[in-house]
């Protein structure tokens, strides 16, 4: 009993930090909207502030001391951060400033290291508070037991914050309405300003305030990140106590899980996560979103058409363009190509769904990486020939998507993109943990085509016809009866259900065919690198995909295309050079703010503007 | 939209940009491939270590009258990019040979490419026994001592002692994993009585220390194999030495003592744990392992961690592998390489041994203990491979293609 007690108590320490930054991600979302993926960030910041800063005072009021002006100095950032990045793109479509958040996770990955180098801190301990008490006879650090102190304060600052002060009255208003916010004269512009420094100052205390458990090092901004989202969406996005009970619930089940299920620490708060989410569509405390209440931003959307003449004879030309490049081209020009054309068709197949059935995956590579493993587990197993394996990966991937989405499909908007994240963390630790199947993440190697495929121009070609073909099959689908259904079911799900569209069925039937195809461009992908790994699996990969669709347009037909060629050339291009990440995100943020239809969509304004005819017209 | 539109034509341009092997060979070229932002700490002293070496190698006239040259890449740690950029640096840079990598995977997947491009690949840094065992092939060789021989060190040590209940704690991920079942088989051999009450398997960089010690602590055993690292290993030593848990306990930890790991613990250095490692602070003057030291520290002003010494051994590696050839061709470098010798390095005589193509580098085995504030292995020895290498026939058995 005294052990189980000891074991509750390290959950509860653990928690009080988690808290912290979760809050301040829930407050965010809360209000502005904003999926801030660089809350990490902030975190991360916290932490070396507060180390330089216990560096500089000494003693216990230079201890907390440091922690306080941490936090201050925090949300100064994010207040910038704010303004000079987020403000100007708040009209451009949901979940644009998600890309431009991983552009700020990128510049200040490369700043931090610039300014604090490349060595991991230890944190300082807090003064006096070094070594532990017994309680029941087990020992507890007694920096845990002050961290289990703070939390009730904390919750409680938070609390009268949001329920007694004039700033707590403005941020509940914007959480349930804010236009009518705005209508009633407040400067929606500041409150937001304000809020995102508060949730970032939230995320620095946390970083510091874990310094004497842990440290500073360049990795903690994502190795905090996915916990920090699961705790938000467990909670229910916006809600506090929610978020409070679910930081409690994940910190106190990791303890549990490390001592009698060790090996589970990969997976299981993404379990908790799916079971929660199964059972509870918006979260413990969360509330269910009102339809439209995200969406739509601006002006309604003009139906996308398929191309006109010029359009289809400039794409025509490129692909003869193509077809003949291995005339001209050395081998790494093709090789650069076929990854362009894999990746191409993987975010063609995300921006299917995304754009056109308004269903945002966080978890699309679980079946770019599922059908990569379909295919070559085939190989390395069985030796099976080349031709057959390669046709299991659309095959496993398509089936993948069907067992994914038959959970998800019922869910909406962020919860709906949790739960494919959630799933897509199962798959990827199936082939993390696996070891005798899969062999970890030492991979499978030696996938490499049969031999007529071989070289690098029969394969360029493969690629290029399948690629190309999956692109165009897609495109197709969009403009048939069964696209037109589903664009029904995103822009007006209630409209699309009274004209006798099922629309679950058909957002599940283009989830299953999305997930077929980025299965072929897995397919694609093994047997142009010989070798597939875990990190196809990673929540990175999935959103490598997003960050190109949206770059590209995400209300356009060839912006998953046209982004990810974008990508993988700025890419090849940046990685010479010394602080390319810091460059990387320089330019994401700067396509995010000149181009804020993403670089088709405003091609295609800036074109229509020049031709002056109003009917491709896309208001401001 | 100006910028939108000159960023697309400066990246058409990139594209366009397709400058062909310069066919005047200037200098000899070797493509590196590594993380050098995803795991900057580690990577960095490995790049100086190189740059160190080459500086020496050039100054004495390059190799076969030519200048070597390092054209390093950075990879964001991903094996599909490490890929494509080997393949721009053999294609495109002229590149006569690849090295590189920390990562394992990234390391297999290398291996996996050269193999099947027929280039060749020196892995320098990763660890995994399957690079040269498992999924051996001819065209890749390896520097640093594998997983396996650190474990069989330790766990020679560990059978010298009275300790029969062991608890195990590693990252869970397959360097974790080997280490610990290289660990159990040769304990197990070499002192059969022994047993594994309890194993631990937080994720990597992402431990929970304070739950992973309660775990071990409830086990109660009676030594502890250690292969966290990094901030794992951090919060590992703090959770446990306030909590008590290696007090009276033998400690064995697999790279515990490297300086990439050791240095950031400070004053909190785990004393008492028995380690591999690297003990650059206790070579005597007028030793060739403490001349490197010297020149390390005079080139780059910081003191040297293992990453600069196998980054200097790779460089020297090459260079000697290309003079034995006598030209770049990669058939001639491969058959150099196969019972290469390269005398005088810093670890005395270094050769790659013919029958799995690993090298002959060992590692420095001893006693944490603080000194100055800062944590220094004592009573330490070099260990070479021999006699924790499993027997040739084995190995034969484990090398697929040979």
């Amino acid at each position: 009993m005294a052990f189980f007690f000891a074991q509750l108590l390290t959950g509860l320490a653990n928690a009080s930090s988690l808290f912290l930054v979760a809050s301040g991600l829930s407050l965010i979302f809360g209000v502005t909207r904003i999926v801030n993926f660089a809350h990490g960030s902030f975190y991360m910041l916290g932490a070396f502030i507060g180390v330089t800063l216990m560096e500089v005072l000494p003693g216990h009021f230079g201890f907390w001391g440091s922690i306080l002006l941490t936090g201050l100095a925090v949300g100064l950032i994010g207040a910038i951060v704010e303004i000079v990045v987020l403000r100007p793109i708040y009209r451009a479509p949901e979940l644009f400033q998600l890309v431009a958040t991983f552009g700020v996770i990128l510049v200040i990955q490369d700043l931090t290291l610039m300014i604090w180098g490349a060595e991991d801190r230890l944190g300082p301990r807090a003064p006096g508070l070094r070594g532990i008490w017994r309680i029941f006879g087990e020992p507890v650090p007694k920096y845990d037991i002050v961290l289990i102190a703070m939390t009730p304060f904390i919750l409680f600052g938070l609390w009268y914050l949001i329920t007694r002060t004039r700033l707590g009255v403005l941020v509940r208003a914007a959480t349930q309405d804010r236009e009518m916010v705005g209508a009633l004269g407040v400067n929606q512009a500041w409150l937001f300003t304000g809020v995102f420094a508060l949730g970032s100052a939230l995320a620095g205390w946390g970083g510091a305030l874990q310094l004497p458990k842990g440290g500073a090092d360049l990795l903690m901004d994502f190795n905090i990140i996915g916990t920090i989202f699961v705790i938000v969406v467990i909670g229910g996005m916006g809600s506090l106590p929610g978020a409070f009970i679910a930081a409690v619930l994940i910190s106190v089940l990791n303890v549990l899980g490390v001592t009698y299920l060790p090996s589970s620490t990969l997976v299981l708060m993404f379990v908790v996560m799916a079971v929660v989410l199964i059972i509870r569509p918006y979260g413990l405390l969360g509330r269910e979103e009102v339809a439209g209440e995200h969406g739509q931003v601006g002006a309604p959307e003009t139906p996308i058409r398929p191309y006109g003449r010029l359009g289809q004879a400039v794409i025509a030309g490129l692909l003869v363009l193509m077809a003949l490049l291995p005339l001209v081209a050395d081998q790494f020009l093709l090789i650069l190509t076929i990854d362009m054309i894999v990746f191409a068709l993987f975010a063609a197949s995300l921006h299917f769904i995304l754009g056109t059935g308004g269903l945002v995956s966080f978890g699309h590579a679980a079946f770019f990486g599922g059908g990569a493993y379909a295919a070559a587990l085939l190989v390395y197993h069985f030796d099976t020939p080349m031709e057959i394996a390669f046709l299991f990966a659309p095959l496993a991937a398509g089936l993948l998507a069907l067992g994914i989405g038959w959970f998800c499909i019922r869910l909406t908007g962020v919860y709906f993109a949790m739960l494919t994240l959630a799933f897509s963390q199962l798959v990827w630790s199936l082939a993390y943990q696996w070891r005798a199947v899969t062999r970890g993440d030492d991979g499978l190697i030696s996938i490499w085509p049969t031999d007529w495929l071989s070289g690098t121009v029969p394969y360029y070609y493969f690629t290029l016809i399948l690629g190309v073909g999956g692109i165009l099959f897609l495109r197709h689908v969009i403009h048939a009866p069964f696209g037109y259904a589903l664009r029904a079911g995103r822009d007006s799900p209630r409209q699309a259900e009274a004209m006798g569209i099922d629309v679950k069925r058909i957002q599940f039937a283009a989830f299953a065919l999305a997930g077929v195809m980025a299965g072929l461009a897995g397919g694609m992908f093994v047997f142009s690198k010989g070798s597939v790994f875990p990190t196809e699996l990673e929540i990175a990969a999935s959103f490598d995909a997003l960050i190109v669709v949206f770059l590209g347009g995400v209300k356009t037909l060839a912006g998953g295309v046209v982004g990810a060629g974008f990508m993988t050339v700025v890419e090849d291009w940046l990685t010479r050079l010394e602080y390319w990440r810091l460059l990387l995100g320089l330019v994401i943020i700067a396509v995010v703010i000149i181009a804020p239809e993403g670089i088709v969509g405003s091609i295609r304004s800036a074109w229509a503007r020049y031709r002056g005819t109003g009917d491709e017209e896309v208001a401001k | 939209m100006t910028l939108t539109r000159r960023m697309i034509l400066a990246a058409a341009s990139a594209l366009a940009i397709a400058p062909v092997a310069a066919s005047a060979q200037d200098t000899i070229k070797v493509g590196e491939i590594n993380h050098y932002k995803r795991m900057a700490a580690f990577a960095e002293p490995y790049r100086k270590g190189i740059e160190l070496a080459l500086e020496e190698i050039n100054a004495d006239g390059g190799v076969l009258d030519t200048e070597l040259e390092f054209v390093f890449r950075d990879d964001q740690g991903d094996p599909a990019e490490a890929i494509r950029i080997a393949e721009e640096l053999m294609t495109r840079e002229g590149a006569v040979m690849l090295t590189g990598s920390i990562l394992s995977n990234v390391g297999l997947a290398l291996s996996s490419f050269a193999a099947e491009k027929d280039y060749l690949y020196l892995a320098a840094e990763p660890l995994a026994d399957s690079l040269v065992w498992g999924s051996g092939n001819p065209n890749t060789f390896r520097l640093r001592a594998s997983t396996w021989i650190q474990a069989a060190m330790l766990a020679e040590e560990a059978a010298k002692t009275d300790a029969v209940k062991y608890a195990t704690i590693a990252p869970n991920y397959a360097y974790g994993q080997d280490a610990v079942a290289a660990f159990k088989e040769n304990l197990t051999r070499l002192k059969p009585d022994v047993e594994f009450v309890a194993e631990q398997w937080p994720a990597l960089f992402n431990i929970d220390a304070g739950a992973e010690v309660q775990a071990i602590e409830r086990s109660k055993p009676d030594a502890i194999f250690n292969v966290t690292f990094g901030t794992d290993l951090a919060r590992l030593v703090r959770e446990g030495g306030d909590r008590g848990l290696f007090d009276g306990r033998d400690v064995y930890g697999l790279l515990t003592g490297e300086p990439e790991y050791l240095d950031p613990l400070g004053d909190e250095a785990p004393e008492g744990w028995f380690v591999t490692g690297y003990p650059w602070y206790g070579f005597e003057d007028g030793t060739p392992e403490k001349a490197f030291v010297d020149a390390y520290m005079d080139y780059s002003g910081e003191t040297p961690k293992i990453g600069s010494l196998v980054g200097y051994l790779t460089a020297y590696s090459i260079a000697a592998a290309i003079e034995e050839a006598g030209s770049t061709e990669t058939e001639a470098l491969i058959e150099a390489f196969e019972g290469l010798e390269i005398p005088d390095t810093p670890i005395g005589t270094l050769s790659y041994r013919e029958i799995d193509n690993q090298s002959t580098m060992g590692a420095y085995v001893g006693t944490l203990a603080l000194e100055d504030g800062a944590g220094v292995m004592v009573d330490w020895e070099y260990k070479t491979p021999d006699g924790y290498m499993p027997s040739d026939e084995e190995i034969m058995e484990m090398r697929p293609a040979d």
